[in-house]
């Protein structure tokens, strides 16, 4: 029988971690993500793995950088204004081709904003924010649960792509309860580490691996780039992934992410039982982005509604995926019911905007 | 005897001396001559890309032959820094890996830690790298005991871009962000970092060595073997300050960098050891 429990989403990473043989976690505490390192400082020690509380997001991502290199399984997690002081280590740990998991747990925006919930990540996680040209594969839970199984996922597709993943989640997502099934996802095998882990060459012969985190200063710079680019592309062909209802059959899509779509499916559900035609799109992977799915459905759907917690980031994917064959409407920051950094998009709310744009 | 002049001597970059040579079938006479001098073990046979006078090659042919001497090459993990040291980094035949600037400390934490201690892991830095950018990884480093080992290249400058001011660069110093010399109003004081890190609970090992001489060298071969041994003891962090010439920065030709060391940078960054101790609490 599956082991149960009712935590929040911040508790369900650590769980994720643990369940994907995750043993070194490197953490800062930053609001609202403190129950990830606290997490982590009470579980690892009870399996052997091991806990650092660094003195800063900065120490945290090269701390990762550096347990990446030996082939561990290990991550980081902050939020926002934590997650920016990272993105140096990021575009670093992506030149050197070092598998790792980067958890962001959304706070508001932008400069110290406030430690409540919003969206206002999707362009920093999903543009590579670091210097040069990168990109991070991003994973949106949008349910404790799925947390929990996204985080398994991320740890595949970093060991897979040589690679950091980020899992983007927010304020709600993290401290909300919900109940949780435990069990461990399998991907099957995954590429060896051995040839480039740096792991001591004992006592063979060996010149030793050497990793270098500035693809330009030794080697085929060019070579690089265009080795690097393939494996986006490949990213890009084999691993968008959403949730969609309805998108053959509607009038109005929502498009959602992480807890502003648990909002848009509540108004889709509801709208459907009223007889609206309205379909749902959820992206899952923010990049890479399923611009097939919404290209498609704009073939067909005259408007498009995008629900997201903030000014309007994934709107310009959407709008990018439509190519001006629909309309594509927003529902931001501006709809929540509070002014203060309290306020929220709610269902009705959606719903209400639905029903006024249909 | 009559020596012919043979193409395949191998010479040490900056001394010039023999480190490898099929001389004995070049000369007409017979005589077996025994290499008593050569490239440590764990170097890979590379030509140096440093400037002429540039020390930092001695400070990895030192790295090295400690390594050697306490053969330990297959257990270690280096961890370059960003200047011209870190390409020193790759003639070593060990793993090894770069960090962004000032953060090898850290880099080096990830390694060990998540290899449970094993490896024995050190970090070579330059001053701009350890002392600006990377003084608080490296202060938080030592503060959290780590047992690693950083050798700290003091050249009183950035070197790699140009020869700008670094907070070990001497007052009234003339540099390309100094041109009228290193003011204390505006732009500080030369920062004394052995002695600093010496001060902290969880530095075991600190020290200050210069390479102005053959017995200079060879004090400053024994530090370094001192500090890997603390690692290897598992006492605390271990850390070797080395006074570096670096001419371009120095304004200076190689032999006369020397000098300039001896009459300048000793007297700000006197050599020693500034803390050794067995266990700490």
């Amino acid at each position: 029988m599956l082991e149960k429990r009712l935590i929040n989403g911040n508790e369900a990473l650590g769980y994720g971690a643990l369940y994907a043989d995750c043993r070194c976690y490197f953490g800062y505490p930053i609001t609202p993500q403190n129950e990830v390192v606290e997490f982590f400082a009470r579980e690892l020690p009870k399996v052997g793995g091991v806990f650092v509380q660094t003195e800063s997001e900065v120490s945290s991502i090269n701390m990762l950088y550096g347990a990446a290199a030996t082939g561990v399984r290990a991550m980081t997690s902050s939020s926002s204004t934590g997650f920016s002081l990272m993105q140096e280590g990021i575009s670093t740990l992506a030149a050197s081709e070092l598998p790792c998991v980067i958890a962001d747990v959304q706070r508001g925006g932008p400069g110290g904003g406030n430690t409540q919930t919003s969206q206002m990540d999707y362009m920093q996680v999903t543009r590579g924010g670091g210097n040069g040209g990168y990109h991070n594969i991003v994973l949106s839970p949008a349910s404790v649960q799925e947390t929990f199984e996204l985080v398994q996922l991320a740890f595949c597709l970093a060991d897979k792509y040589r690679h950091p993943v980020i899992i983007l989640t927010d304020a709600i997502i993290g401290q909300m309860q919900e109940g949780l099934e435990l069990h461990r996802l399998d991907f099957g095998p995954l590429p060896d580490k051995k040839s480039w882990a740096l792991t001591t060459v004992g006592d063979h012969d060996d010149p030793g691996r050497f990793i270098q985190n500035a693809p330009g200063i030794l080697g085929s710079y060019r070579d690089y780039m265009i080795r690097i680019t393939k494996k986006y592309q490949e990213m890009t062909e084999k691993e968008v992934r959403y949730q969609a209802g309805h998108t053959e059959d509607a009038d109005l899509i929502v498009v959602s992410f992480g807890s502003s779509a648990r909002s848009s499916l509540w108004a889709y559900h509801q709208a459907r039982k009223e007889g609206l035609r309205v379909g749902f799109i959820r992206p899952i992977t923010l990049w890479p982005f399923p611009t097939q799915i919404i290209r498609a459905a704009a073939q067909h759907t005259k408007k498009f509604v995008v629900v997201e917690d903030n000014l309007g980031q994934m709107l310009r994917d959407v709008q990018a995926a439509v190519q001006d064959k629909a309309e594509v409407h927003l529902v931001g920051i501006a709809h929540r019911h509070l002014v203060t950094s309290s306020g929220m998009i709610f269902p009705k709310t959606v719903l209400q905007e639905v029903k006024r744009l249909i | 005897m009559k020596r012919k002049v043979d193409e395949n001597v191998k010479r040490e970059p900056f001394s010039g001396r023999i480190i490898s040579s099929t001389i004995k079938e070049n000369i007409d006479e017979k005589v077996e001559r025994e290499i008593v001098y050569s490239r440590p073990e764990c170097m890979h046979d590379l030509p140096t890309i440093l400037c002429p006078g540039c020390q930092h090659g001695l400070i990895y042919r030192l790295i090295g032959e400690a390594i050697d001497e306490l053969k330990i090459r297959g257990h270690c993990i280096g961890v370059g820094g960003v200047g011209c040291h870190a390409m020193g980094m790759g003639m070593l035949k060990i793993d090894a890996i770069m960090a962004l600037h000032g953060r090898a400390p850290e880099v080096a934490t990830g390694i060990k830690r998540s290899l449970h201690g094993k490896p024995i892991v050190f970090t070579v830095q330059g001053d701009g790298d350890l002392a600006a950018i990377g003084m608080g990884d490296m202060i938080n480093a030592v503060n959290r005991g780590e047992k690693l080992t950083t050798i700290f290249c003091n050249n009183a400058g950035y070197g790699t871009t140009g020869g700008q001011m670094a907070p070990t660069t001497l007052l009234d110093q003339v540099t390309t962000t100094t041109p009228e010399g290193r003011q204390p109003q505006g732009f500080g004081y030369p920062i004394h970092v052995a002695e600093l890190l010496a001060t902290m609970t969880g530095m075991a090992f600190s020290a200050r060595c210069a390479l102005t001489s053959p017995a200079q060298f060879n004090q400053a071969l024994k530090t370094v073997k001192t500090a890997f041994q603390k690692q290897i003891d598992g006492v605390g962090y271990s850390f070797v300050e080395i006074l570096s010439a670096c001419p371009p920065t120095f304004k200076k030709t190689p032999l006369e960098s020397i000098k300039w060391i001896m009459s300048h940078m000793l007297e700000e960054y006197p050599l020693g050891i500034f803390k050794d101790v067995d266990k700490i609490p």
